[in-house]
């Protein structure tokens, strides 16, 4: 058997089945994860503009679908996806700038990340509801 | 390629059991990872149950104890035992590490032992490092120079000319990081992972070094630098505490410098 044939007889070792991933590396996927789904939400965004140059009916129409609880529900993933992606955007930023890179800072971005996540998001939806 | 399950023929089943030896009282289990290739079809996971009052703190003096009083058939690579060839680096716990560094009572329960990541098995523990030395290789590791060295003395460097090196010069090549990080799991026939780009930073750190801009072109690349995405796990996980994330970062910055 050749040397090459011989290497891809091997079986691969286990990978993500085992290997117990850092919160850095969840919110690096959820990075990508809000990246996609903020790309489907701009649909909706140009469900939202279009609807509004149509007139009253076809606004009338999205108005519906938007405020119905599943509306809502994926209004809620969209801003808190927004807010996710432009958190961990920022920290992308410092990173390309070569700065944060020592385990204790990640820690500490990726506290800012969730915590800013939830704080930009409780205060977008107080603001609409107040 | 993002392949999120093994192949079939990689998919461990569950393997034999050692028993510890009548009278031990203080009893750990080791879940290891084994293949032979001249006998299983799939790699299995044998457990050993271990006399921890007779056996030392490490992992790595877990695995040798099993291989030298239970299971001779075990195969692992090791050498120098204290952290500075980088033979037995492995995935022990969910996290790559040097078997040599990591103390068996900071595993929760049993410990898990796995080879690195995402690599062809040859034996067991010993993953096929073929490829990741041909990229190491790839961007020559060793001092290139054009211009003559002084007549009367070696080529000097200032300290902090030096000191530029530090964090750099540690690396052992264990390949812990490389492993670890998902974007060389799925696209590591092109990217050249942490460890490779830790090492190439340290050639182009380097002030005696001459051929930095020839090193910097052969860096850029959307595959050989650019598919880090700052994973992180690198950093994390690397058991001599440098960090190739930001040696990565530093790379990409200087090429952008250079653009201007």
């Amino acid at each position: 058997m050749t040397q090459a044939a011989k290497s891809s007889a091997r079986p691969l070792s286990p990978h993500l089945q085992i290997y117990r991933l850092p919160l850095a590396a969840w919110l690096s996927i959820s990075h990508r994860a809000t990246g996609i789904g903020l790309t489907a939400g701009t649909l909706l965004l140009t469900w939202w503009l279009a609807a509004a140059a149509y007139g009253p009916d076809a606004y009338g129409v999205f108005s519906d679908f938007i405020s119905s609880p599943f509306g809502l529900l994926i209004l809620f993933g969209f801003s808190f996806a927004l807010f996710f992606h432009l958190c961990n955007g920022i920290r992308h930023l410092l990173w390309d700038a070569g700065k944060n890179f020592s385990i204790e800072a990640t820690k500490r971005s990726n506290a800012f990340v969730i915590a800013g996540t939830v704080v930009l998001t409780a205060i977008a939806w107080l603001i609409a509801y107040l | 390629m993002v392949e999120l399950s093994l192949p079939k023929n990689s998919r461990p089943v569950k393997g034999k059991h050692h028993a510890a030896p009548s009278g031990a009282k203080n009893v750990k289990r080791f879940d290891v990872y084994r293949y032979d290739p001249d006998k299983d079809a799939t790699p299995r996971i044998d457990s050993y149950d271990v006399d921890m009052d007779t056996c030392g703190p490490m992992v790595l003096d877990g695995l040798l104890k099993i291989k030298d009083e239970m299971d001779q058939t075990l195969a692992l690579r090791r050498s120098c035992r204290e952290g500075i060839c980088g033979s037995c680096s492995m995935n022990i716990d969910g996290g790559n590490t040097l078997a040599c560094l990591k103390p068996i009572e900071e595993c929760n329960g049993t410990v898990k032992i796995y080879p690195l990541p995402h690599m062809p098995v040859v034996k067991d523990l010993v993953p096929d490092l073929t490829h990741v030395y041909a990229q190491y290789a790839s961007i020559e590791p060793w001092m290139k120079t054009e211009t003559l060295p002084p007549s009367s003395s070696e080529r000097l460097q200032s300290p902090e000319e030096r000191e530029k090196l530090d964090g750099l010069w540690e690396c052992i090549l264990c390949f812990c990081c490389s492993t670890s990080c998902p974007s060389y799991w799925w696209n590591g026939d092109r990217y050249l992972g942490p460890a490779i780009l830790l090492q190439a930073a340290r050639w182009i750190n380097d002030s005696r070094d001459e051929a930095t801009g020839e090193r910097l072109d052969n860096l850029e690349d959307p595959f050989r630098l650019y598919r880090c995405h700052t994973i992180m796990n690198c950093t994390q996980t690397c058991p001599k505490g440098l960090n190739p994330a930001k040696a990565i970062a530093d790379i990409k910055m200087k090429l952008v410098e250079r653009a201007g």
